[in-house]
């Protein structure tokens, strides 16, 4: 195959050609684009479900579906959307293609485990989607399959419980294949304070994936033995405790916002000093925000059941908790906003992103601890306020993290140039719409707005109109981003080693990189972000 | 390397003494269920699991010829599970008091 003769010089793109080289294809970088390409595309139909939710909601009464399809649709976008595409996200893409080339090594620490994570992934999708239409049942349990319900219900809840142990499975092998990496795989001179913060962040990430998962596998088996065998972990009826349920469901779902965050704060962190021209502020508090938030983010879960049933002690003590997780957020805001301040900043779409990002993610963690209060969690609980703020959270966070990243190495991917002026139009559509999809939610779900619910009262029109106007908005600059970084694949405008002037490794080697990344691996002589490089003095 | 590997070799009697030490926690486990220790029982038998645990870590999965770096590594992994299940049974216990 490498005799071949070739215009282009040998990249990880077409070192190998054919169908049967990306499918066993053990290059980080291959297995990452696989990922991309899988998650994108869950992606792409979860929002086309969350478009027609939203078109339902722009009147009163039936408008396209039943209430019976609208359930089934929220259940499908739910599932889809976290399982499949916000907790694998970031970490599984752009972990892969770039960590390694990051701390300067060839490819990850078991490469063949990584392919075999990427199948096993597949294979938990595959099961999820299967248990959404096997035997005309879809699970209605929703995503959290929350007992004594689940462990009665006569629906898929066993195929459900099982593609998300499957899909938990791919998220430990991952992350523990990041952590040896890491540690064993680093280029000589690379200390740990002078690894770049994207790998950092990835690092805070793996180690939650690695801890945190194996508990929801195992809770999700002890709901299959609860239905098969009728052991009394969780009914009451055997003797079961449901509150147990949530308690140990929560210990890993909550611990799994953090999966879908860090990495997302990673990317930004590389992005504002590549834009700003200027060291990163505040390297350290950077790092050590990033592990306080994996660590105290273990501590948090009980937020989520305040209104449960649980005791008045614990109440207290994980709203004190969840408290304390905005002190390293906060600290990472403040970095991000100090490290452009003064800097030559240059706003190109990656930027744009990335600034949108601290503004969504603000609103949505500023919005978080009225949930983390009791006292007013208890009375917005469950209404639109609450999908508003995870959605800022999740969407605005690692959504925009993610277009941020897509926007920043999509050069070095592909080796070529998107559209700049159309990235930054699709940009400004999907921010506009974004707002005005999720803001009013915020608004009715105070004046009491219930969320799932198929239809509404009448003081509730506008707020909804308002809202399903935004989606529309936000998904034509969605299919605007997407046909702009889809065409320039090919057609694009060749790109250079080093677009943006940024000074991480990955900016140091050709655009594509070569199959093994580096001719030679390099030696390190300095922290991560300082500008002087060539490039930058061609500048 | 091949020092390194040595240090893991251990003896059959070194072995079946710690063989000796973990059934006997096994029995206590069962028995403990005959003292009428009310909530704390589960506490207790899982107190006798974690002890067995480190053995097992400690010998049989060779922890001790390690470097500190990965025994701090571990051990905070237990500190975490312990302090989450500490947590969880805290709020059981003030619901059913």
């Amino acid at each position: 195959m490498n005799n071949q003769v070739s215009a282009e010089p040998l990249n990880y793109l077409n070192h190998k050609t054919g169908l049967w080289s990306w499918l066993t294809a053990t290059d980080h970088k291959r297995i990452g684009l696989l990922y991309l390409y899988a998650i994108s595309t869950f992606f792409l139909t979860a929002a086309v479900l969350g478009l027609l939710m939203k078109i339902e909601k722009s009147s009163i009464g039936p408008t396209i579906m039943t209430a019976q399809t609208y359930n089934a649709l929220f259940t499908l976008h739910g599932i889809i959307m976290i399982f499949i595409v916000v907790i694998p996200g970031l970490a599984a893409v752009f972990g892969n293609i770039c960590l390694p080339i990051m701390i300067g090594a060839k490819d990850v620490a078991f490469p063949k485990l990584n392919l075999f994570s990427f199948y096993v992934y597949i294979t938990g999708a595959c099961l999820g989607l299967y248990s959404q239409f096997a035997n005309g049942h879809s699970p209605d349990a929703g995503w959290t399959f929350y007992v004594p319900y689940s462990a009665e219900v006569n629906s898929n809840i066993i195929l459900a419980l099982l593609a998300a142990f499957t899909l938990g499975f791919a998220s430990i092998l991952t992350g523990l294949n990041f952590i040896v990496t890491i540690h064993r795989m680093r280029a000589p001179g690379m200390t740990w304070f002078r690894m770049p913060l994207f790998p950092w962040s990835l690092y805070a990430t793996a180690w939650i994936q690695l801890l945190a998962t194996p508990v929801v596998g195992i809770t999700l088996l002890m709901v299959v033995a609860e239905r098969t065998l009728h052991v009394g972990f969780f009914d009451p009826k055997l003797g079961g405790d449901p509150v147990l349920y949530q308690h140990l469901f929560w210990i890993y779902s909550h611990p799994a916002v953090y999966v879908m965050i860090l990495p997302a704060m990673g990317v930004v962190t590389e992005i504002f000093p590549t834009f700003s021209q200027k060291p990163v502020f505040g390297y350290l508090p950077i790092v050590f925000s990033s592990l306080a938030i994996a660590l105290v983010g273990y501590f948090v879960w009980g937020h989520h059941m305040f209104t449960s049933g649980m005791s008045y002690e614990s109440r207290w003590f994980f709203s004190f908790i969840t408290f304390l997780v905005a002190i390293p957020s906060a600290i990472k805001v403040f970095n991000w906003l100090s490290t452009m301040y003064g800097g030559s900043v240059d706003l190109q779409p990656p930027l744009l992103y990335a600034i949108s990002f601290i503004f969504l993610f603000t609103i949505g963690g500023f919005t978080g601890l009225t949930l983390g209060a009791v006292a007013t969690d208890i009375q917005v609980h469950n209404t639109d306020f609450v999908v508003a703020h995870f959605h800022y959270i999740i969407f605005g966070g690692m959504g925009f993290g993610f277009f941020a990243a897509m926007h920043y190495w999509y050069p070095k991917i592909y080796g070529r140039m998107y559209h700049i002026k159309w990235a930054k139009i699709a940009w400004g559509f999907l921010f506009t719409g974004f707002n005005v999809l999720y803001f009013p939610m915020f608004i009715m779900g105070i004046q009491g707005m219930p969320r799932r619910y198929y239809d509404y009262d009448p003081k509730f029109q506008l707020g909804q109109t308002i809202s399903s106007v935004g989606a529309v908005i936000m998904f034509i600059g969605l299919i605007a981003m997407i046909v702009n970084l889809v065409y320039h694949v090919r057609r694009g405008a060749k790109a250079p080693a080093n677009p943006w002037h940024g000074v991480t490794l990955e900016w140091q080697i050709p655009s594509p990189p070569p199959h093994e990344n580096f001719d030679e691996i390099p030696v390190i002589t300095r922290e991560p972000y300082v500008f002087d490089n060539p490039y930058t003095k061609e500048k | 390397m091949e020092d390194h590997h040595d240090n893991h070799v251990t003896s059959y009697a070194q072995n079946f003494k710690i063989l000796f030490v973990l059934l006997l926690l096994t029995i206590s486990t069962i028995l403990i269920i005959k003292l009428d220790l009310g909530p704390y029982t589960v506490a207790m038998a899982l107190f006798l699991a974690s002890v067995k645990t480190t053995i097992v870590l400690t010998y049989f999965m060779h922890l001790k010829g390690e470097k500190l770096i990965l025994r701090l590594m571990v051990g905070g992994v237990f500190l975490l599970f312990a302090i989450i299940v500490i947590i969880t049974f805290i709020d059981y216990y003030f619901r059913i008091i």
